[in-house]
């Protein structure tokens, strides 16, 4: 392939520095992954999992290194071109949800779609359509405290689809979960795959990185292990 | 996201808080109430003082004793005290129309069981059109009356009002004043209750029986003069001056001590006190807003300091910095914005409430309600800008771990 791909982390490091220490979260990483890709990121706690993630996100900088995202350079981004690529290309996914607790479900989809400055109606029923392919319809008037835990996560899955971002980012999205919604949410990120979504998910299972064509290993920082199934 | 939509969310979150909130908005409504009424009661004082000034009438002069200096102090008798010999040159002056030399004392007026403290004013029979009193019910005395030392008196309506049924009865009464019996002729119209004291709670007696009968003294206190028209306002104080001055034997160019003020006079410089205590007023009325201000401040800290992880969310979904600003800057504002509208509310009705229920009198007018509301709009936005900023500035990563 002469295009760039997707996504493209080039030699990128992380460095924390705390006081007199550095922390090394993420050392020369270089990673590609195609469009319509499902890649499994798995390593032990501390290996700079997150780290990339965040990075993935544009939730942060790295501290070397370049980082393409739709052939858009995101290292030299400013802060509110980064905000923009978050709300138009991003959807993120989280172990805990992070849902605003005092806004309905749908309010809670309609989100990003306000930061994208849409208009009221266009933006409601592009949320309910959202919050309906993810199946939960019949809820999207109830608070999220007033949702069980897989019913949280899938509607912040549906908040992370709203705006069609060209990948979805999930860090541990079951590691909240049962054993039984962890199936459902895994068939959700299913189905998203073969409708052609390209998704990037970090997981402590094996069994839930079953789900995914592509396993990326960290270990210290490092990437030990990239093997397409 | 367009304005409509911030001002729903901040009320949103506003209310979600309604105890907090409500607490914040009574720092600024109380600043706004108190702006408010200050400066309606400074205006109603001063518009009162002026319309009591103004209704002593435009061609009066005021002749009182001023201050002498340190080294003339021997002299000061007759450089500045008062007597019914220049009451009496002065009446001759051909630019004056009327004299009425005054003394003032307090006194202790009873009729059959009641008793009434009050101030006795002796002056001569020309008050009446010197100082623009109307008579209500029998008459003034005349100058006859004033020359034998009588003992009448004219009532004020207030004390009239303390003793008699109606002004009618009163006629013809005796009462005592210092334990000396006077004739009760008249009852003055009531003139209102003008500002520093009560114009109708006094009585009123011939001044020579004031000073040689009742209270046995020599000086008096004012001449209050009134020139044959108001064009001849300048001509009367030069001759008023120049007379005092040839009374006491003192040269043209020497100093007599005597202060000669005229209605005008009087009037700007109880307008300029006027104004002055409206400022002060305003000035720590205002400082209850700054004030106000602070606890907004101090309660967005807090709120920005708590909603830090829903500031995380917003920003990984994609809300820019600018986004978290105007939505913390627009809470603020409706916060003093809310305060402002029911400080006024609250301040309109405290004003009423001091017109009606106190002898003070307060005025409303439209710029300190304008004033209040502004500022009450700019303290939201100055005190807002720093926490909100704080909010924008937050970094998105933290502030999701952020518990
Ligand atoms: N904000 C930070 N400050 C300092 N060190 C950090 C910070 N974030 C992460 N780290 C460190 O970077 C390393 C990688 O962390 P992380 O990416 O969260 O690991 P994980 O693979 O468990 O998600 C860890 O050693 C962690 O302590
Ligand atoms: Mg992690």
């Amino acid at each position: 392939m002469t295009e760039k791909p997707l996504i493209f982390l080039d030699r990128v490091n992380k460095v924390y520095s705390s006081g007199e220490e550095e922390i090394f979260a993420l050392r020369e990483i270089t990673v590609e992954v195609e469009e319509g890709e499902f890649v499994a990121i798995m390593g032990s706690s501390g290996s700079g999992k997150s780290t990339m993630m965040n990075l993935l996100g544009c939730l942060d900088k790295p501290t070397k290194g370049d980082y393409y995202l739709d052939k858009q350079a995101v290292a030299e981004a400013t802060e509110d071109e980064l905000a923009l690529i978050r709300n138009k290309k991003i959807g993120f996914v989280f172990q805990n949800f992070n849902l605003l607790p005092k806004l309905s479900a749908l309010e809670n989809v309609e989100l990003p779609l306000l930061y994208s400055g849409m208009a009221t109606e266009e933006r409601r029923q592009k949320a309910e359509n959202a919050l309906e392919a993810v199946g939960l319809s019949h809820r999207k008037q109830n608070k999220p405290t007033e949702l069980s835990g897989g019913q949280q996560q899938r509607v912040s899955i549906a908040r992370a689809l709203v705006n069609e971002p060209v990948i979805l980012l999930a860090d541990e999205p079951t590691g909240a979960l049962d054993s039984r919604t962890t199936t459902e949410i895994m068939e959700i990120f299913q189905e998203l795959h073969q409708a052609g979504k390209t998704i990037m998910m970090v997981t402590h299972e094996a069994e839930i990185a079953e789900y995914a064509e592509r396993l990326i290993l960290f270990r210290d920082g490092m990437i030990v292990d990239d093997n397409k199934r | 996201m367009n304005f409509t939509e911030s001002l729903l969310l901040s009320l949103r979150s506003l209310k979600a808080n309604k105890l907090r909130s409500f607490l914040t908005t009574l720092g600024i409504m109380i600043g706004v109430a108190a702006v408010i009424a200050l400066v309606a009661l400074g205006q109603g004082t001063s518009s009162r003082i002026t319309a009591s000034i103004e209704s002593l009438g435009s061609n009066l002069l005021i002749v009182t004793p001023g201050a002498v200096p340190p080294d003339q102090r021997e002299r000061a008798e007759e450089l500045n005290r008062l007597t019914l010999e220049d009451s009496a040159a002065l009446s001759r002056l051909e630019s004056i129309d009327a004299v009425a030399p005054q003394v003032r004392r307090q006194g202790q007026v009873v009729w059959h069981n009641e008793n009434w403290t009050t101030v006795v004013e002796g002056t001569s029979s020309e008050y009446i059109e010197v100082r623009n009193s109307v008579v209500d019910e029998g008459r003034f005395f005349n100058r006859l009356e004033a020359r034998r030392q009588q003992n009448v008196v004219v009532l004020g309506a207030t004390v009239a009002e303390k003793f008699f049924e109606s002004n009618s009865k009163g006629i013809g009464q005796v009462i005592e004043i210092n334990q000396t019996p006077f004739t009760v002729i008249g009852i003055l119209e009531k003139q209102g209750n003008q500002g520093y004291a009560n114009q109708d709670d006094r009585v009123i007696i011939p001044i020579t029986t004031a000073m040689d009968r009742l209270f046995q003294i020599q000086e008096i206190n004012a001449i209050y003069l009134s020139a044959r028209s108001a064009d001849l306002m300048d001509q009367a104080h030069e001759e008023v001056e120049k007379i005092l001055k040839v009374q006491r034997n003192v040269s043209s160019t020497e100093n007599t001590y005597f202060q000669i003020s005229s209605q005008s006079q009087i009037l700007s410089t109880a307008e300029e006190i006027g104004k002055l205590m409206t400022g002060l007023l305003a000035g720590i009325a205002a400082i209850s807003l700054f004030v106000g201000g602070i606890g907004i401040m101090n309660i967005m800290l807090v709120s920005v300091t708590e909603r830090t992880r829903e500031i995380g969310i917003r920003k990984a979904i994609g809300a820019t910095r600018s986004a978290i600003m105007q939505q913390f800057i627009i809470e603020a504002v409706t916060l003093s914005l809310i305060g402002g509208l029911m400080g006024i509310f609250f301040g309109l009705t405290l004003s009423k409430i001091i017109d009606y229920f106190t002898p003070l009198s307060t005025l409303i007018s439209i710029t300190p309600i304008l004033y209040a509301f502004f500022f009450s709009f700019l303290v939201g936005l100055i005190f807002g800008v720093y926490p909100a900023s704080k909010a924008s500035a937050l970094d998105p990563i933290e502030a999701l771990r952020h518990q």
